[in-house]
């Protein structure tokens, strides 16, 4: 029977590398597994192949259904044999094979038998093996057992039915809730374990009673909590009652916090760590309340332990971001982490210090860093960078030595990510610093004699071009230019010639010699350098006469491009060479409107070359600009808002339409884009048939048909109605796209010449009070709230029901109203039973309106609000509550 | 669940990364393709460090690793961002140390695939779908160890040919060594 076994040991020898699975096979196994089915079984072996399947499923083999099935059968042979090894081997497996519903059965009774064994290990194991695999149909039947099991006075077995109350929770919440005096019974247990997982199991059940959970912390907090764990749980759930709380009581002493002060000297380290991070993290925390928690911190700082520095420097660290000063005590062990073995260490302990610091110190530690840089991985030197960027805007004074820092980084040895932060780093520090520029861009200028990434080269080309010419002495940039023409690839010499001619337009004594620079590069060998030369001589007029640029050519060298680039790619792929030039006229102005918001997402972040200033037009100007050029919706005069788009058809259909609801005084224009998903098909005269019936104040007044939709070039149609002027009018229209369809062979791209007429029902669309509200940020809502008075004020409470969050509540109710929140009040602090949101404004017809929010949870979910709303009109006050009545 | 102390894995690798027992708790890593991608970057991240005489930590996409190293064998435990940095090295030590109680002293990647048994049954004493059932190595350890027969089983079950069988592997393995 050993045989293998002993032909593996043979093996050993030659075999360096040995392991029991070398050339392990699945078959093979699968055929061993059969051995569980002999009547005379033998464990040893038994729990050899088990190991092997185990083995194999740890090294991501995947067993298929038949298999699996196979394998599970074959175990539940066996529960027969009654030895103690294999057993634990069957129960591992059952686990890792999770079987299905129907074989979950066979097992069943096995293992209730083993729930009830007098061995200690065996009803430990059968609970956690039955209440993985179970489901809550098996569960009321075992119930009586498991209620047993949590008080049993065996901690592993208590433990293992605690843990798997725990995981059941989440299935069968009402099932584990009725166990709840078995699990306050076991809080009290002796056990340092059992302790821990009955409170985590205890606070799960009542999580939602806000009152239970007090009255828990509280008796805990008083009493004895022996097992660390558990302390650290109690923690935070001290932690959680403290940040609840700090809404009613605004004066006095925070309450528990004695406790969390006291846990500080606890004898686990774990305990004093987190009870130090709860201090730190508490709502509003003073700084008499934090020095106890920092000064524990600090001791952490000079373990010998990595972890504990790790820990204390990590919540340092976050500290530093809102308390500067309490962390300065610690500089001193901070910098001598700085040659920490430990990286991560090293680096959170330079960055904390960068936050810290003070102006005369920064000298001092640029010193120690530029060490440290040297021998750190580029991940960790982004942040440094990042840090000091930081620094640099807090104490422009100290510019030239943070600069000149960067400026020696950029010169060493990093990839491109890194490079990039440094560059971002310069360019965002000459944009806010002026006295920084003239050295940063010389800087830039260094850089790009030597840099191996065209990217980067591109990029800075372009920020010179903007900046170079307004500095006091242009010319000293040229050169560093014009190299770039002789010494790099095709890319990077197209950049330059551009930047070239943007400080021959800038700069008119310069003007000549960019001219000769200019025709120099005339015999480049590669066509976009030709061409760009070309193009610019004609442009500034390099005929030898030095004439003042005209605005026009300025603008088009420095303007934007007013059209998006995808829909210019696209009108030039589908452009036919022929005798008419191309005109860009031609080219849809209208934006898709999935690039806007991409780029509006981006354009957040303060990306350093991303955004070289004239930055994209922002939604709203783009529409105006689009609208102003139909002549038919000239006269509605000034656009009050447009909305989001909203999708009117469903994802990946043959064609998809989305809406954008143009407001304005007197007028209503629904623009709809629309797409066309099919290659074979081109569109004409394409136009949305829109019915008003139900929406009885509105009468149509024009409409713009879309001439032709050719496939995976977006188009648009409008259709304008009138409404009541000022009157914030809401309806439903129900949408039909009517269009005339011609095929196209997709070979050459020609359309038939005959096209069928055909329709394709749209989604209704709504028209809502939310549409007439302009979102508008008051910078001190508090000043504005009462400057605006009581005049017009109108309260009322309202009940919205049982919500999942309070959260979620809130944010219905602010998209309901489509207003602006202000002061941050739109984020609700997590687990708090109440929350006041401030929103403002403008209404149609330029009303100011305020509105203020409370909300209150009102048993476990409901969620009940008051609402008080401000306004220059008393009708608008109204109009806000009625949207909230009956949204 | 939130609140609870959480283990993302537990992974034990070799001095090559590869995989000689690993747990997952979390659905973070959905496909073993994402579970290898992650031992491999968490792998090569802490290879060139020391982290032979105390436990070593680093963080990585979020999570926070805390890691030891003894011969051929690397220990990891890993945790959400914010999770305690020492429960999750309480956890790794409680690992590291009854590993090295089960394993007799002789830590090393084939003393540890040619008990894997016993490698498997710690890791599944340790935690249970992410929560710690124990970090108490000797506990842990003793609770593995338990591989004596059922106090009711019937001695024939343990034939005569069995146990000269074993006896002589174990001599046959000894003289080996």
């Amino acid at each position: 029977m050993a045989q293998p076994l002993v032909k593996k040991d043979d093996d050993r020898d030659d075999e360096v590398d040995y392991s029991p699975f070398l050339g392990i096979e699945k078959g093979a196994v699968l055929q061993e597994a059969r051995i569980f089915n002999d009547p005379q079984l033998d464990p040893r072996r038994c729990s050899q192949v088990i190991t092997k399947l185990l083995y194999l499923l740890n090294q991501g083999e995947t067993f298929t259904k038949v298999e699996a099935t196979e394998v599970f059968f074959a175990v539940t042979k066996l529960f027969q044999s009654r030895d103690m090894g294999l057993r634990r081997m069957v129960y591992v497996i059952i686990k890792e094979l999770s079987p299905s519903a129907d074989e979950v059965i066979i097992v069943t009774s096995s293992l209730m038998k083993d729930m009830t064994s007098k061995t200690d290990m065996y009803r430990a194991n059968a609970i956690r093996v039955l209440c993985r695999i179970t489901d809550g149909t098996l569960l009321t039947q075992i119930e009586r057992y498991l209620k047993q099991a949590i008080v049993d006075k065996n901690p592993v077995v208590a433990s293992a039915a605690l843990v798997s109350g725990i995981h059941l929770l989440q299935t069968n919440p009402e099932i584990v809730k009725r166990w709840s005096n078995e699990v306050q019974e076991a809080v009290q247990s002796r056990a340092a374990l059992v302790q821990f997982h009955a409170l985590a199991l205890l606070h799960q059940i009542r999580q939602n009673d806000r009152l239970a959970v007090n009255k828990l912390v509280s008796s805990l907090t008083r009493g004895s909590v022996r097992s660390p764990l558990a302390q650290c749980l109690l923690i935070r759930y001290t932690s959680q009652v403290i940040q609840e709380s700090t809404n009613d009581t605004q004066t006095g002493d925070r309450p528990f916090y004695d406790f969390l002060e006291g846990c500080l000297r606890h004898k686990a380290e774990m305990v004093i760590f987190e009870a130090a991070r709860a201090i730190t993290e508490l709502n509003g925390v003073t700084s008499r309340e934090l020095t106890p928690a920092i000064t524990v911190l600090q001791l952490f700082l000079s373990s010998s332990k990595p972890v504990l520095r790790f820990a204390a420097v990590r919540t340092l660290n976050k500290v530093a971001m809102s308390h500067p000063t309490a962390v300065t005590n610690c500089n001193i062990d901070m910098e001598s982490l700085i040659s920490d073995q430990n990286r991560s260490i090293a680096t959170l302990a330079i960055t904390t210090l960068l936050k810290t610091g003070n102006e005369s110190s920064v000298d001092r530690l640029m010193k120690q860093i530029t060490n440290f840089m040297s021998d750190i991985a580029d991940e960790f030197k982004i942040v440094v960078v990042d840090a000091i960027r930081s620094l640099c805007l807090k104490f422009p004074l100290k510019h030239r030595s943070l600069m000149n820092f960067l400026s020696n980084i950029l010169r060493e040895e990093g990839g491109f990510e890194y490079k990039k932060a440094i560059v971002d780093s310069i360019v965002i520090l000459i944009r806010d610093i002026p006295e920084a520029k003239e050295s940063g861009l010389l800087h830039l200028c260094e850089f790009i004699e030597d840099c191996e990434f065209t990217y980067l080269s591109t990029q800075i080309l372009h920020f010179l071009g903007i900046e170079g010419p307004k500095t006091s002495d242009p010319s000293k940039y040229i050169r560093y230019i014009y190299n770039r023409v002789h010494l790099e690839n095709a890319t990077v010499r197209a950049g330059a010639v551009s930047t070239l001619a943007k400080f021959g337009a800038m700069v008119d004594g310069l003007k000549p010699r960019i001219f000769v620079l200019l025709r120099r590069c005339l015999f480049d060998n590669d066509d976009e350098v030709r061409d760009r030369a070309t193009l610019y001589l004609n442009t500034l007029g390099g005929d030898g006469a030095v004439v003042e640029t005209d605005e026009g050519v300025k603008e088009f060298l420095f303007g934007s491009l007013d059209v998006p680039l995808v829909n210019l790619e696209n009108s030039l792929k589908n452009y036919d060479p022929s005798e008419k030039a191309f005109d860009i006229n031609s080219v849809p102005k209208d934006v898709k409107t999935q690039p806007l918001a991409e780029k509006k997402a981006t354009s957040k972040k303060p990306t350093g070359l991303g955004a070289p200033p004239p930055g994209p037009p922002s939604t709203v100007d783009a529409y105006e600009k689009l609208l102003s050029s139909i002549p038919e919706f000239a006269s509605f005069g000034k656009l009050f808002k447009s909305s989001a788009p909203v999708e009117l058809t469903e994802a990946e259909m043959e064609y998809a339409v989305n809406v954008v609801k143009h407001i304005f005084d007197g007028h209503v224009v629904f623009q709809y884009n629309c797409s066309n998903t099919i290659p074979e098909q081109l569109l004409e005269n394409v136009t949305v048939i829109v019915d008003a019936s139900e929406a009885e104040e509105f009468a149509e007044v024009d409409s713009k048909p879309l001439r032709q939709l050719p496939y995976d070039s977006p188009g648009q149609t409008f259709v304008a109605f009138e409404k009541p002027e000022g009157v914030s009018a809401v309806g439903k229209f129900s949408n039909m796209l009517r269009f005339i369809v011609k095929e196209v062979d997709p070979s050459t791209g020609e359309a038939e010449d005959d096209g069928v007429e055909d329709e394709y029902q749209l989604e209704d669309l709504e028209l809502v009070a939310a549409d007439y509200m302009l979102k508008v940020g008051v910078s001190n809502f508090r000043n504005a709230w009462e400057s605006m008075g009581v005049d017009f004020e109108h309260v009322d409470e309202y009940g919205l029901g049982p919500r999942d969050s309070l959260a979620e509540a809130v944010n219905a109710v602010i998209n309901l109203l489509g207003m602006q929140p202000c002061e941050g009040t739109e984020v609700v602090p997590p687990n708090s039973r109440s929350h006041t949101c401030l929103l403002s404004g403008v209404y149609i017809g330029n009303v100011k309106v305020l509105v203020r929010l409370q909300f209150g949870l009102d048993g476990p979910k409901d969620v009940a609000m008051k609402l008080a709303v401000r306004s220059e009109d008393e009708t608008v006050s109204d109009a806000i509550h009625e949207i909230v009545a009956s949204g | 669940m939130e609140l609870c102390p959480l283990i993302k894995n537990i992974l034990l690798l070799d001095s090559e990364g590869k995989r000689i027992a690993v747990k997952y708790y979390s659905d973070d890593w959905p496909t073993n393709s994402a579970k290898e991608a992650f031992e491999k970057a968490v792998f090569a991240k802490t290879q060139k460090t020391n982290a032979r005489t105390d436990a070593e930590i680093t963080m990585f996409d979020n999570y926070v690793v805390v890691y030891k190293f003894v011969q051929d064998l690397h220990f990891f435990v890993t945790g959400g961002e914010n999770e305690n940095e020492i429960i999750l090295a309480a956890v790794l030590q409680g690992f590291f140390d009854a590993v090295g109680l089960l394993l007799r002293g002789t830590v090393d990647k084939k003393e540890a695939l040619e008990n894997l048994d016993l490698i498997l049954l710690c890791l599944d004493e340790i935690v249970d779908g992410g929560i710690i059932l124990e970090t108490d190595a000797n506990v842990i350890a003793g609770k593995v160890a338990s591989h004596s027969m059922d106090a009711g089983a019937p001695l024939s079950e343990q034939t005569i040919t069995q146990a000269l069988a074993t006896a002589r592997e174990h001599l046959t393995r000894s003289l080996l060594k």
